[in-house]
């Protein structure tokens, strides 16, 4: 499955899912389930490599907001591209909750999601779509003005037009 | 009215451009038809019986001159001469060809409109009150606030894959014309006692399988938090909206199932947290948008009844009949609103050939400022009207057969496209509308019956909002033929009522028979001045039940 980071098409992917009862690899970064990291968490955090903990659509940022200072990576499945509250918990994660490592979709990511998703947080999506990867990255800049505020911090129309008519007075009254 | 700037231009015509290349991804087979389906819901475009429909934005139902004429042609060009304006304040073509929606939607940009978001499990377009700015004793004008809310919901990130789809309704008047009880959020605004500016916020309303009159959580939200609270209440929805039922999907279940109480501690909660988050507007924005909406520039006429139109009164019959029934009192003196009716006797509710409208639009430059108001009653409304000019633009109205004097009365009904247009339906909406509107063409009559709402839905999901008819009609399949179950007391004003079953369903050849017996029962029954809903409000549904089943 292709990997789309900084909206390139990642070489390798370092990290590796680890089923629930599979044993975790040595030293390389792993992917568990967010049921796992309730269970194992003590012995998880005493491993000596990165640690990612994958939510389910119902589990929200609140099962794992308490460590998240320990996670460099979390990732939000989307078990159908029609199940929006992956959504919801990518905000939550970066707005509320100040989340800064890799924020991952993973799951039916398909193409005409992507920009969503980028504006709700994503920074990494395992792209399952059927259009070529390196096309699907036009995606992320087809429409290039945006009316709220989300994640991405990009400029509102809001903000860009009170910033306008603030200029225009300052260009007027000197 | 609102208009476009560069940046809300460049968003639609982005759009288009987005959608050309989904639809050529899908002819080339790199869309499978179900991923294609959300992306092309999200434009409007439906597969249908016969053919593709693609249902037009009417935001808040504003239309200008120029944008009702740009609607006449592409329904030249594209469909056949025709549209059908909606019950929410939309307009659907019925036979475009999938290759040519790009080509519309383009078209659609060149006027500053779209069909985003008029299908699919995200924030519909949403709708208003058709009087706003007209009507006297508004706290405020709803279009103002709807367009406020058209842009932040306009490609949401977070709320484009919502559980359902979701309708937000917006009123600025005590007397509610906008339903704002069976929305998915009904917006009431008004002042407290300090003069501020707020909105009620209700919760929970809808029609379809399991209709439900909305709660209030919130008696007054100050007006800079709107659209926090707005994403609040959605993101709750978003997060614990049921996804394992798509007829339980919908947040009027969330609320019924949660509890009110608790569902509305739950936004509080969610609104606490995120209000600090920067959703709301700066106040220059909401200026900005305000000033779109400033009363247009009246001429200085004098108050109580023109004398010309007195004068017209007199001397012609049919124009005095038009004048009590479709012309409604408008706040600023010397002017009126008049209302265009668009059921005509055996006619399709809701419907408008492309000539209709180019003579609507030519009047409404002649007479209304240059704007068009849709109704939810499917109807047009010439929102701005002087008082001298009333007669002359009914004679035109006249010349293009849409002067039927039935506003909100019998034959004034609501219709979905039922079997005739609809993959969903069971059963026929228009024929049977048809055949209502012809028994009961005289006019006298229809004045002697008064205000009585008929509602007709070709299926379960009530796109005719037939619970809400004072009259329901229903139609349903019993074993491959059209029965039609009916309903009586539903309301959607600002008592609004979801309607009574009143017995076993009726067959297609019985359903006109039965309609005129409920009339004819609630005649027998009213007392002074009742109308139909106060009537049934009074007896309740035994009186009716008795006459229907027992002349059967």
């Amino acid at each position: 499955m292709p990997l789309i980071k900084e909206r390139r098409v990642a070489v390798a992917d370092p990290w590796i899912a680890v089923a629930d009862g599979d044993a975790l690899p040595a030293d390389a970064a792993a992917i568990v389930s967010a049921a796992r990291w309730a269970a194992e968490r003590e012995a998880l955090l005493g491993r000596n490599a990165p640690l990612d903990v994958r939510l389910k659509p119902d589990q929200g940022p609140e099962t794992i907001v308490a460590d998240l200072d320990r996670l460099a990576l979390v990732a939000v499945e989307f078990p159908a591209y029609t199940d929006g509250r992956g959504y919801s918990t990518a905000r939550l994660l970066r707005e509320r909750y100040g989340f800064t490592g890799e924020l991952r979709a993973v799951g039916n990511v398909l193409r005409d999601q992507l920009a969503f998703m980028a504006r709700c947080g994503f920074d990494a999506f395992e792209y399952a779509g059927k259009t070529p990867v390196e096309q699907a990255l036009a995606a992320f800049d087809e429409i290039s003005v945006v009316y709220q505020t989300a994640a991405d911090r990009r400029r509102s129309a809001a903000t860009e037009r009170s910033d306008r008519s603030r200029v225009f007075l300052n260009g007027t009254c000197g | 009215m609102y208009v476009y700037d560069e940046i809300d231009q460049t968003l639609v015509d982005e759009r288009v451009a987005q959608f050309r290349d989904q639809m050529r991804r899908r002819v080339a087979g790199e869309l499978s038809e179900d991923e294609f389906r959300p992306l092309r819901l999200m434009n409007g475009l439906y597969l249908q019986l016969h053919a593709y429909m693609l249902r037009v934005a009417i935001p808040y139902g504003t239309l200008s001159s120029a944008q009702l004429r740009q609607l006449a042609t592409i329904g030249r060009r594209w469909d056949r001469g025709f549209g059908h304006f909606t019950t929410r304040q939309n307009l659907q073509y019925n036979w475009p060809k999938l290759e040519d929606t790009p080509d519309i939607l383009a078209a659609l940009a060149e006027v500053q409109m779209h069909a985003l978001q008029t299908s699919g499990n995200c924030i519909r377009n949403v709708t208003a009150d058709q009087y706003a700015g007209v009507a006297a004793g508004e706290a405020a004008d709803p279009r103002i606030y709807s367009e406020l809310i058209r842009q932040w919901s306009t490609l949401h990130p977070e709320f484009s894959f919502l559980p359902r789809k979701f309708k937000i309704a917006v009123t600025g008047c005590a007397d509610d014309r906008a339903a704002v009880k069976v929305h998915d959020i009904g917006l009431v605004a008004r002042r407290n006692v300090a003069g501020e500016l707020g909105f009620e916020v209700i919760v929970g309303g809808g029609l379809g399988r399991a209709p439900m009159i909305g709660h209030t959580v919130r008696a007054f939200l100050p007006e800079r938090h709107l659209l926090s609270y707005l994403e609040a209440i959605l993101r709750v929805y978003n997060r614990y909206g049921r996804r394992d039922n798509k007829f339980k999907a919908r947040i009027k279940i969330l609320v019924h199932e949660r509890g009110a109480a608790a569902f509305t501690a739950d936004v509080e909660a969610e609104w606490e947290a995120m209000r600090l988050d920067a959703v709301d507007l700066p106040p220059e924005e909401v200026a900005r948008v305000a000033a779109f909406f400033a009363p247009p520039p009246y001429e200085g006429l004098p108050g109580g009844e023109d004398r010309a139109l007195t004068a017209h009164r007199f001397e012609d019959r049919a124009f005095a009949q038009w004048l009590p029934t479709n012309v409604a009192a408008y706040k600023q003196q010397g002017y009126a609103i008049a209302n265009i009716s668009l059921k005509p006797e055996g006619g399709i509710p809701g419907d408008a050939t492309s000539e209709q409208m180019e003579a609507v639009a030519t009047l409404a430059d002649r007479s209304s400022f240059g704007e068009i108001r849709v109704t939810h009653a499917q109807n047009l409304v010439l929102p701005h009207v002087a008082q001298r000019d009333l007669h002359a633009v009914w004679q035109t109205l006249r010349a293009h057969d849409v002067t039927a004097s039935n506003l909100s009365l019998v034959s004034d009904i609501i219709a979905c496209p039922g079997l005739d247009y609809c993959a969903l339906a069971n059963a026929r909406s228009i024929p049977v509308a048809q055949r209502i509107l012809r028994r009961f063409a005289g006019l006298e009559r229809q004045h002697d019956i008064g205000e009585l709402g008929i509602k007709i839905s070709g299926c379960i999901n009530a796109c005719g909002h037939h619970h809400v008819g004072a009259i329901g009609i229903l139609g349903v399949d019993r074993k491959g033929e059209e029965y039609y179950q009916i309903t009586l007391g539903g309301h959607a004003g600002t008592d609004a009522s979801i309607g009574e079953i009143v017995g076993p369903a009726v067959s297609s050849e019985q359903v006109v028979d039965a309609i005129d017996t409920i009339v004819a029962t609630y005649v027998a029954q009213r007392r002074d001045g009742e109308r139909f809903i106060d009537t049934y409000r009074r007896v309740g549904k035994e009186p009716f039940k008795e006459s229907l089943y027992a002349t059967h």
